[in-house]
C-alpha cells in the first residue's frame, strides 16, 4: 500500500512515466525491463543502434504493441490497458518512420480528419467544416509551410512534405506526448535545415520524444538522451554526458 | 492562395455535377425506361433495380472502404425472405389453405409434415415488423458478425473468404432446412400486400416506381455518407489504417458501420426483389448471386455511386439477352468480363467517362476543374494488406 | 444421439466415418496443398483453383480411355502415366494464367480474387462445350478395385487407401521441395523479402511463375486422385473451393503442417457429424465452427508470433 502511494506521488511529476516496460517475441526480448521518465516540457531524444528496440519503445507506448509486462503511465492513467484511440484522446500523438498519410486525400482533407472532432461514427456523420476548424487548419498548414498546397492530393507531395504533412496531422491534434519516429530521415540538406525549424517551433509547450540518427539535429533539439542497445537503457542523461560515456562509444564504435 | 476551393460548395452535400447525374438517372428510370419499354421488360428492370441496392451498398463498404464482402447475397436474401415470410403468410390465411391437413400455415410447411408455425415466423404476421425486419434483420446480423472480425482487425482477403463461406452456409441451411424456409424452391407463391393483389400488370408499375423513389432516396443516403467526413475517414482508412486509427478513432466502428450499412442497403433490395417478382430462394442467397453483384458494382466502377446503378443495369441487360440467345457464351462473356474489369478498367464506366467523356463535357459534368477537389477517383485501386493482427 | 446405438456399434461408426473422412482428408490436403503454395506462399487468391484440378481429373479421364482402347496390356499402370500428364497440363496452364493475368495483379489480391473467378467460369464453359455437361468417371484398374477386411464389420477400400498413400507421397515431396531444396529457399526468400531475393540474383518473376505453375499442377494431381474415388463435371471443381480456403485460412495460411492439420480437423468433423445429422447439417455445423474458431484467432491455428 505504502510503496503505491509513493510510487503514485512520484508520478505526478512526470508526464510519462515508464517502470520495468517487457515485451518479448516468441522468447525474444525485444524491450527488456526498460524503465524511464520523461518530465513536462521536456525534450528526450532515444537514440541506438538497429535493433535496439527504439521503435518498439514508441509501439508499446502508443499501443500498437502489446507489453508483455510492465506499465507505462501517461499522466497517472495506465496505458497498457488503453486501446490505441484511447491513448491517442488521451493526449498522446505518434508520427511513423515513413511519412505515414492519405494520398487519395488533399492536404486539407488530410488535416481536417486529424482534427480532434467527431470522432465517433455518428460525430463523423454530422461533422460541419465550420468557421474553426477552417482557421484552424489554415493555422497548421501555414505552420507546416503547406498552406499553397492545401487543395493538391497529398500523393503528389514531395518525400519531405508529406513528412512535414503527417507533423501537422498530429500538431492539429495538441497532443501533450508527441513522439516522432526519425523526422528527419530521408530528407535533403534544405529540407533538414527547415524540418528542424519547425520542430523546434512545436515542441514548445509539450513533452515529446523523438528517435534519431542524425547527431547534430540531436544535439540541437535534446534535454537529456536515452541510449537504447538490446532493450535495455545503456546511458542517460544529457547529451554531452551521454557521448562521454564509455559504454556508448562501446557499442557505436566497439563492432 | 487561402482555403476556399476545397471549403466552398461543400456546404450542400451534393455538388452540381452530382445534382445533375442523379437528375439525370432519375429522368431515365422514371420517365424514359417506363415510356420506351413494354410492361414485361420494366418489370426486368425493376428487377435488375433491386440488385442496384446491393451494388450501391457494395461502392461504400468496398469501393470506398476496401472491405470487399462476398456475402452480400446473405443480406439481400434476408431482406427477401423477410417480406416473402409476411406476404406468404397473407397468402397461407385458414380460407386459401383448407385442402391442407394444417390449415393457415404455408403449403410448404405441411408438405414437410410440420403442423404449427415456427415462433419466429410468428412476428411476420404484422407488415410494421415486417418492414422495420427487412432492414434490421441484414444490419444486426453484419453487426454481430462485423463486431467479431473488425475488432479483431480481420479484413482484406480472410474476409472476403469468410463472407464468401457464409453465403455457402446460408444457401445449405436454407435448402436444408425446408419445412422452415421452403428449400431448393424457395418461398413461392406470393399473392397480395395486405388484400393488393401484387401479381397484376398495374401493381407491378406502381412497384417499380416504389422500387425507383427508394433506389433515389438510398442513393441521396450514399452521397451523403460519402461528402460526410466519415465518406472521407473510409478512404483514409483503406489507405492508412493505423494512421487513422492513431490518430485517435476507433477503426473497427466505422467499419462496422459501412458494413451494417451496405447489409441494411441490400435488404431493401431483397424485399423489393420478393416484392416485383413474386417469390424468393436460395438462389439468391450463395456464393454465385453475391459474386455476381461484385461484378456489376466493379463494371460500373467501384467508386462511383451513379456508376454502380448503370453497371448492374448493363450487365443484368447483357446477361438476359445473351442467356436468351446463347446461353453458353454467357458465362464466357461474364468470366470476360471479370478479367477485363479487373485488368483493362479497374474503375469501371466511371472511370472510363472521368477519362474519356468528362474532359470533353466541361466542369458540370465533373470535367477537368474538379479534378483536383475529386479525391479517390483518379487512381484508387485500394490495395488490401491481409490485415491479421500480430 | 449415441443413445440408439451399441457400444460396439459407435466403435465401428467412428471406425467407417473416421475412413471416410480420411477419403475426404486426402482430397482436403490434395487441393490445400496446391493453394497453401500459391496462396500461403504468394498471397494470391486463386479462385480457378477448383478447375485446375478438374483439369487433372479430365486428362485422367482420357488416359484412361487411351491406355483401355489402344494399350490395354498397361491399363493397369494407366494411373500414373495419368498423374504426370495431369500434373504438367495443370501446371502449364497455371504458368499460362500467371503470366497473362496475375503478375499484374499481386498488388491487388481483391482483384486476383475476381479475376480468378472470372477464369474459373470460362475454364467450367470450356469444360462443358468441350468435354460435355455430363459428368465422366473412369474406370478402375483391377488392383485397386474390392476392399480389404479390418473387422468383420469394417472394410476399407483400396481405391481410398491409394488415394491416401498417394496424398502422404506427395506431401511429402512438396515439403521436401519447399524446406530442402535450394528452390525452395528461393521461394520462401521471395515471399519475405521480394527486393532483397532481386538484388541477390534470384529471378523473382520466374520464381513467382514456377511457384504459381507448381501450385496448379498439385491441384492437377489431386483432380488425378480425385476420379479414383468420384466422377468428374464441369463444375465439380467448384463445389471444393470454399472448403479448401477454409482449410487453408484455419491452418494459417504459411503453414504446411497448419494445413494438413486442419483439413483433418475439418474433414473428420465433417464426416463424423454425417453420420448423425443429415449431410447438409453436418457441413452447415463445420463450417460455422471453422468460422467461429476462425474469429476468435483470426491468423489461423499455426502462426508464428513475430515482431511488426
Amino acid at each position: 500500500m505504502n510503496a503505491n502511494v509513493i510510487t503514485d506521488a512520484m508520478n505526478k511529476d512526470f508526464v510519462l512515466a515508464v517502470e520495468g516496460l517487457t515485451v518479448s517475441f516468441d522468447g525474444f526480448k525485444a524491450v527488456n525491463d526498460l524503465s524511464f521518465y520523461v518530465d513536462e516540457n521536456e525534450i528526450r531524444v532515444i537514440i541506438g543502434p538497429n535493433g535496439a528496440g527504439k521503435t518498439t519503445v514508441l509501439d508499446l507506448i502508443c499501443g500498437r504493441t502489446k507489453a508483455t509486462a510492465g506499465s507505462i503511465r501517461f499522466k497517472d492513467r495506465e496505458l497498457t490497458r488503453m486501446k490505441e484511440h484511447e491513448i491517442v484522446r488521451a493526449g498522446v500523438g505518434r508520427k511513423f518512420q515513413n511519412p505515414s498519410i492519405y494520398e487519395d486525400l488533399t492536404v486539407f482533407e488530410n488535416l481536417e480528419i486529424s482534427y480532434p472532432k467527431g470522432r465517433t461514427v455518428m460525430g463523423a456523420l454530422t461533422f460541419r467544416r465550420d468557421g474553426p476548424v477552417k482557421e484552424r487548419v489554415q493555422e497548421v498548414a501555414e505552420t507546416i509551410f503547406l498552406a499553397d498546397q492545401l487543395d493538391q492530393r497529398a500523393e503528389y507531395l514531395s518525400h519531405g512534405q508529406k513528412q512535414w504533412l503527417e507533423i501537422g496531422m498530429l500538431l492539429i491534434q495538441d497532443p501533450e506526448l508527441l513522439m516522432l519516429d526519425e523526422p528527419v530521415a530521408g530528407m535533403s540538406v534544405s529540407e533538414r535545415k527547415k524540418t528542424a525549424e519547425l520542430l523546434n517551433r512545436i515542441i514548445k509547450d509539450r513533452s515529446v520524444i523523438v528517435i534519431e540518427h542524425d547527431m547534430k539535429f540531436v544535439e540541437d533539439i535534446a534535454h537529456k538522451v536515452t541510449v537504447l542497445h538490446q532493450g535495455r537503457i545503456l546511458s542517460e542523461g544529457p547529451m554531452a554526458k551521454v557521448q562521454a560515456d564509455p559504454k556508448v562509444v562501446e557499442v557505436y564504435l566497439g563492432h | 492562395m487561402t482555403t476556399q476551393a476545397p471549403t466552398s460548395g461543400r456546404s450542400f452535400f451534393l455538388r452540381p455535377q452530382d445534382m445533375i447525374g442523379i437528375a439525370l438517372l432519375a429522368l431515365l428510370l422514371l420517365v424514359v425506361l417506363p415510356l420506351a419499354l413494354d410492361n414485361f421488360r420494366l418489370q426486368f428492370v425493376g428487377k435488375y433495380l433491386t440488385y442496384a441496392f446491393v451494388a450501391l451498398g457494395l461502392v461504400l463498404c468496398w469501393g470506398y472502404a476496401g472491405i470487399l464482402s462476398l456475402g452480400q447475397g446473405v443480406f439481400f436474401g434476408l431482406g427477401g425472405y423477410c417480406m416473402a415470410m409476411y406476404l406468404k403468410l397473407e397468402a397461407s390465411s385458414v380460407e386459401n389453405t383448407r385442402i391442407q391437413s394444417t390449415p393457415g400455415i404455408p403449403d410448404f410447411m405441411d408438405w414437410n409434415q410440420i403442423t404449427a408455425l415456427p415462433w419466429f415466423w410468428e412476428p411476420f404476421r404484422h407488415f410494421g415488423f415486417t418492414t422495420l425486419a427487412v432492414v434490421a434483420v441484414p444490419a444486426l446480423f453484419a453487426l454481430i458478425l462485423g463486431f467479431a472480425l473488425f475488432k479483431r482487425r480481420v479484413g482484406g482477403v480472410y474476409f472476403a473468404i469468410i463472407t464468401q463461406a457464409l453465403a455457402a452456409i446460408m444457401t445449405i441451411l436454407i435448402v436444408g432446412q425446408q419445412g422452415y424456409t421452403g428449400g431448393i424452391n424457395g418461398i413461392t407463391d406470393l399473392r397480395t400486400l395486405h388484400g393488393w393483389d401484387i401479381r397484376t400488370d398495374g401493381a407491378k408499375t406502381v412497384l417499380y416506381f416504389v422500387c425507383v423513389g427508394l433506389l433515389l432516396a438510398c442513393i441521396l443516403l450514399a452521397y451523403y455518407v460519402k461528402s460526410s467526413k466519415l465518406g472521407r475517414l473510409l478512404v483514409a482508412m483503406r489507405d492508412k489504417e493505423d494512421r487513422v486509427r492513431f490518430s485517435g478513432y476507433d477503426v473497427s466502428s466505422f467499419k462496422v458501420f459501412v458494413f451494417c450499412l451496405s447489409a441494411a442497403l441490400s435488404g431493401i433490395g431483397g424485399a423489393m426483389f420478393t416484392l416485383q417478382v413474386g417469390f424468393m430462394s436460395p438462389s439468391f442467397v450463395g456464393i454465385v448471386p453475391s459474386i455476381e453483384m461484385v461484378i456489376y458494382t466493379a463494371v460500373g466502377g467501384r467508386l462511383s455511386i451513379l456508376g454502380a446503378i448503370y453497371g448492374t443495369l448493363l450487365v443484368n441487360w447483357a446477361k438476359t439477352s445473351f442467356s436468351e440467345s446463347f446461353p453458353e457464351l454467357w458465362l464466357l462473356g461474364l468470366g470476360g468480363l471479370f478479367i477485363a474489369v479487373v485488368l483493362a478498367f479497374p474503375n469501371g464506366i466511371a472511370g472510363l467517362w472521368q477519362v474519356h467523356v468528362a474532359p470533353r463535357l466541361g466542369p458540370l459534368f465533373g470535367g477537368p476543374a474538379r479534378r483536383a477537389a475529386s479525391p479517390a477517383v483518379a487512381e484508387p485501386l485500394p490495395v488490401a494488406t491481409p490485415a491479421v493482427a500480430e | 444421439m449415441f443413445s440408439d446405438y451399441s457400444l460396439a456399434e459407435l466403435s465401428s461408426i467412428f471406425l467407417m466415418q473416421g475412413f471416410a473422412g480420411l477419403i475426404l482428408f486426402s482430397v482436403f490436403v490434395l487441393m490445400a496443398l496446391g493453394l497453401a503454395i500459391i496462396f500461403g506462399q504468394m498471397g494470391v487468391i486463386n479462385m480457378a483453383h477448383g478447375e485446375f484440378m478438374i483439369l487433372g481429373a479430365y486428362v485422367t479421364y482420357f488416359t484412361s480411355q487411351f491406355f483401355l482402347n489402344h494399350l490395354p496390356s498397361l491399363f493397369g499402370i494407366y494411373f500414373f502415366v495419368a498423374m504426370i500428364l495431369a500434373f504438367l497440363a495443370s501446371g502449364a496452364l497455371g504458368m499460362a494464367t500467371e503470366w497473362l493475368m496475375i503478375r499484374h495483379l499481386y498488388k491487388r489480391p481483391l482483384d486476383t480474387l475476381l479475376a480468378t473467378w472470372g477464369l474459373s467460369l470460362i475454364l467450367q464453359q470450356v469444360y462443358r462445350s468441350v468435354f460435355g455437361p455430363r459428368e465422366v468417371g473412369v474406370e478402375l484398374p483391377g488392383w485397386m478395385m474390392g476392399s480389404l477386411p479390418v473387422t468383420d464389420v469394417v472394410e476399407v477400400q483400396i481405391n481410398g487407401l491409394f488415394v491416401m498413400g498417394l496424398t502422404i507421397a506427395i506431401t511429402v515431396a512438396v515439403a521436401l521441395l519447399m524446406y530442402r531444396s535450394s528452390w525452395g529457399k528461393q521461394v520462401r526468400a521471395v515471399v519475405q523479402n521480394r527486393v532483397m531475393a532481386g538484388a541477390v540474383g534470384i529471378n523473382t518473376e520466374k520464381v513467382d511463375r514456377y511457384t504459381f505453375g507448381l501450385g496448379c499442377g498439385i491441384a492437377g494431381v489431386a483432380g488425378s486422385a480425385f476420379t479414383m474415388i468420384g466422377s468428374t463435371g464441369p463444375t465439380s471443381g467448384q463445389l471444393y473451393i470454399v472448403d479448401t480456403f477454409l482449410v487453408v485460412v484455419f491452418g494459417g495460411a504459411q503453414s504446411l503442417l497448419g494445413t494438413i492439420a486442419s483439413a483433418f480437423t475439418i474433414s473428420q468433423a465433417q464426416s463424423t457429424l454425417e453420420f448423425f445429422l443429415s449431410g447438409s447439417m453436418a457441413k452447415v455445423l463445420t463450417l460455422i465452427g471453422v468460422v467461429v474458431i476462425l474469429m476468435l484467432r483470426p491468423q489461423g491455428l499455426f502462426v508464428i508470433k513475430v515482431r511488426r
